[in-house]
């Protein structure tokens, strides 16, 4: 009986480039092999005779090839709110700015608490076959901060981790069962720390709120928060998660809370990285965000602690908004910025400033949030997924929301002169996006 | 100051809006109050009327109750010989259904050249101005500002006191959400007048002291010396949560009576931008004593203001449709 051939391993070889990987500490030049989707090899001598025949060849020219960002706060819009986003549209906006795995925050239209909303987001996620989309899934029925969801089923079905996503655990009682039941499956919560009778208004607390004359949030309203779940954290030994830290009083909360050695991690967002809240003026309700953004001693802290190491992840928290959800009196305006396109720009500031090593800037786009979230990727590793992200690191551009691969615009980074552009995305092997 | 210095003054108002106080010069502030003192005069004869606003058309556009704000700006359009549209629109059913700026957009559609705007919602009045082709005057918007009051507020004291340079001004009561406040804040810091507030801390607003204001928890201590005295109403209907414990409270430790003004100078005026809750930051008998309550007069000097607004509003759009006009042939 004739054998049937085995078809042709599909393999890419990328080449000439500046291969960076911040879980190894990788920084040199060379290529990597993809085989199927999977990483096959690396490393500065590959290739060094040429690329044999059969091989698809990609010529990097220089440019930087790292693993492809890992986004661990996503508001995709889908279900409910696809006027303003939807799986496909987040799907392209993300690989457009180099993502190639993004996780989704369960504040949709339904909430995302039962295994049929986590199985909704895998499915939408397949039919539309670009980035990796993970989902995190409620603590709280309808994120009402009552009743705990089926943590365990819903880890069952996919669900990576726990959050009542934009809204704040508010209950003691809450939190602590959820953490200390979240422990029987080793799931990690996810905070939005601000406490809620305290945070009514729509910008910081201080001199602009007293001109604008807007409700404001004094910066307590999050250390507190974060101060009372890590003595529950305590208590109870569970897994937490701080998201988008804004304060200088947060920063260091966390700080001396992992030097005491408690399993507690954190992010932040690209905007409180740069902006203060003096980006509101003028009743810019592009810069309307929540947390709100804080003082410039509060936007340095939160750079010195990404430094520090104190925060570990940098994620868009992209929130989609339509115009007439932003046209409108700030108080009234939702809160957010599309954040997946502006992403490594953004962060790469910190650098072009100075600030922080490459690496370590790159570990808090992809490695970090990967281990926090217990996901495949985040690093170039032979036999990991080819989730790989190509960019120039030096080219100038300006942030143009006429350009955005995403339904919404809502930014307020609109000319701002920007270094570092994405060449090519590619996730499990398939170019994704081709800036050429 | 001589009349002939006044009308030479440099700097007169030249922007299309009066959106507030913040930000303006104290050329363009005067430039409105020399302009406001003419009209005193001409609202005191007989015959009231003149015809510079012939063929204009002025909606007051209500997104909030008023009675005295809507009825002064009505008498001043009218005054000037333009064609007046009250409209009153309730903001929650704003809300649910057309926007903000659906409204502007309708409203655009009827070609007004002068809109006078009260909203709820601080910076709401800037949002519709950036989106319609008319002049739009800020009736008040939120607690943010309130500009023909501070306007009407400085006409009054310098027809009583010749300038406000130098005077030393106390404002009393629920600072945080009171427009008025910090339109005259602005207004009299830029003319020279020293600025007092005085209030609970939780009616100041936070780091006020930066906004170039002394603040004071006391009311006696407070008005030490002082040459005008402005109460505030308490804005119960803005209050979300409970910022005093009672008015009785409030009233025996904020509140102005005969005893707390002994503080001040002898002759010290005393202002409230009205509507007055008599008994809770004011003692009646002293909103009513002549000799020393300047109230009705704001009042008053509230009409002369609004038609100097509007005159100059109107003569810098018209300014700008002839420019434009040129520049199109």
């Amino acid at each position: 009986m004739p054998m049937t051939p085995l078809p042709a391993k599909h393999r890419t070889a990328y080449i000439n480039a500046r291969l960076l990987d911040p879980a190894s500490g990788l920084d040199t030049p060379g290529a990597l092999l993809a085989e199927d989707g999977r990483i096959s090899d690396l490393g500065p001598g590959l290739f060094a005779e040429g690329v044999p025949s059969g091989v698809q060849t990609v010529d990097c020219a220089g440019a930087c090839l790292a693993p492809g960002l890992v986004d661990m706060r996503v508001n995709i819009r889908e279900p409910g709110e696809e006027q303003k986003e939807t799986m496909n549209s987040a799907g392209r906006a993300a690989a457009a700015g180099g993502v190639t795995s993004m996780v989704a925050l369960p504040n949709t239209d339904p909430v995302i608490d039962d295994v049929a909303g986590v199985e909704y987001i895998a499915r939408r996620a397949r039919e539309e076959k670009r980035v990796k989309v993970y989902t995190y899934a409620a603590v709280t029925r309808g994120t009402a901060g009552q009743e705990l969801t089926e943590l365990g089923l819903l880890g069952e079905s996919g669900a990576v981790a726990f959050t009542d996503g934009t809204k704040a655990i508010a209950s003691a009682q809450v939190m602590r069962r959820a953490l200390s039941y979240a422990k029987t499956f080793g799931h990690l919560i996810v905070q939005h720390p601000e406490e809620p009778s305290l945070a009514g208004g729509a910008m910081n607390s201080g001199e602009m709120a007293t001109r604008l004359s807007l409700p404001s949030i004094p910066w307590v309203a999050e250390v507190m928060m974060i101060e009372r779940d890590l003595r529950l954290v305590e208590l109870t030994g569970g897994r937490y998660h701080v998201a988008h830290v804004s304060t200088a009083a947060a920063v260091d909360a966390i700080r001396s809370a992992k030097a005491r050695g408690l399993d507690v991690t954190c992010d932040t967002a690209p905007h409180y990285l740069i902006l203060n809240e003096l980006a509101v003026a003028d009743y810019r309700t592009f810069a309307k965000v929540s947390p709100p953004l804080r003082s410039e001693d509060d936007r340095c802290a939160v750079v010195e602690g990404l430094i520090d190491g104190t925060i570990d992840a940098i994620a868009s928290d992209h929130s989609p908004h339509d115009q007439e959800s932003k046209r409108v009196p700030f108080a009234i305006a939702e809160p957010g910025i599309v954040g997946l396109e502006t992403l490594l720009p953004l962060s790469l500031q910190l650098y072009h400033s100075e600030k922080i090593e490459l690496l370590d800037l790159l570990a808090r786009l992809t490695a970090k949030p990967a281990a926090i979230l217990g996901l495949e990727g985040g690093q170039l590793i032979k036999g990991g997924p080819a989730d790989l992200l190509i960019f120039d690191l030096n080219r100038a551009g300006r942030i143009d929301p006429e350009t955005f691969e995403s339904k919404s615009k809502n930014t307020p980074f609109e000319g701002m002169p920007v270094q570092g552009r994405v060449r090519r995305t590619v996730v499990d092997g398939r170019t994704l996006f081709d800036a050429a | 100051m001589t009349s002939a210095q006044r009308t030479a003054a440099p700097g007169g108002y030249r922007h299309r809006h009066l959106l507030g106080i913040e930000g303006l010069t104290a050329p363009e502030i005067i430039s409105l109050l020399d302009l406001s003192d003419g009209y005193v005069d001409l609202n005191r004869g007989s015959d009231k009327k003149k015809d510079l606003l012939v063929g204009r058309t002025v909606i007051n556009l209500f997104f909030e109750n008023s009675t005295r704000t809507r009825t002064s700006f009505e008498l001043a359009a009218k005054r000037l010989g333009a064609d007046v549209i009250n409209m009153s629109v309730a903001w929650s059913s704003i809300k649910k259904g057309e926007t903000l700026l659906d409204t502007a957009m309708t409203l655009n559609a009827m070609h007004p050249d002068v809109l006078v705007v009260r909203h709820p919602d601080s910076g709401a009045v800037q949002l519709l101005a950036e989106k319609v082709n008319c002049a739009v005057i800020n009736g008040g918007d939120g607690s943010h500002e309130h500009p023909t009051q501070a306007l009407l507020d400085a006409l009054t004291i310098r027809r009583r006191l010749g300038t406000l340079e130098g005077l030393l001004v106390a404002i009393c009561g629920d600072i945080t959400h009171s427009r008025v406040a910090r339109s005259n804040i602005h207004l009299l810091n830029t003319l020279g007048a020293r600025v007092r507030l005085i209030a609970p801390p939780t009616l100041m607003p936070g780091k006020v002291e930066r906004m170039g204001v002394e603040t004071f928890h006391d009311m006696r201590k407070g008005l030490k010396g002082c040459d005008i005295v402005m109460m505030l109403r308490l804005q119960t209907e803005r209050m979300q949560g409970s910022y005093v414990p009672s008015t009785r409270e409030y009233y025996h430790f904020f509140g102005l009576n005969q005893d707390k003004l002994q503080a001040a100078k002898p002759n010290a005026l005393i202002m409230h931008p009205g509507p007055m809750n008599r008994g809770v930051e004011i003692d009646s008998d002293l909103a009513d004593d002549i000799n020393r309550s300047v109230i009705r007069e704001q009042v008053e000097m509230g009409v002369a203001v609004r038609m100097a607004c509007l005159e100059t509003l109107n003569s810098n759009l018209m300014a700008a449709r002839l420019m434009q006009e040129q520049a199109c042939q």
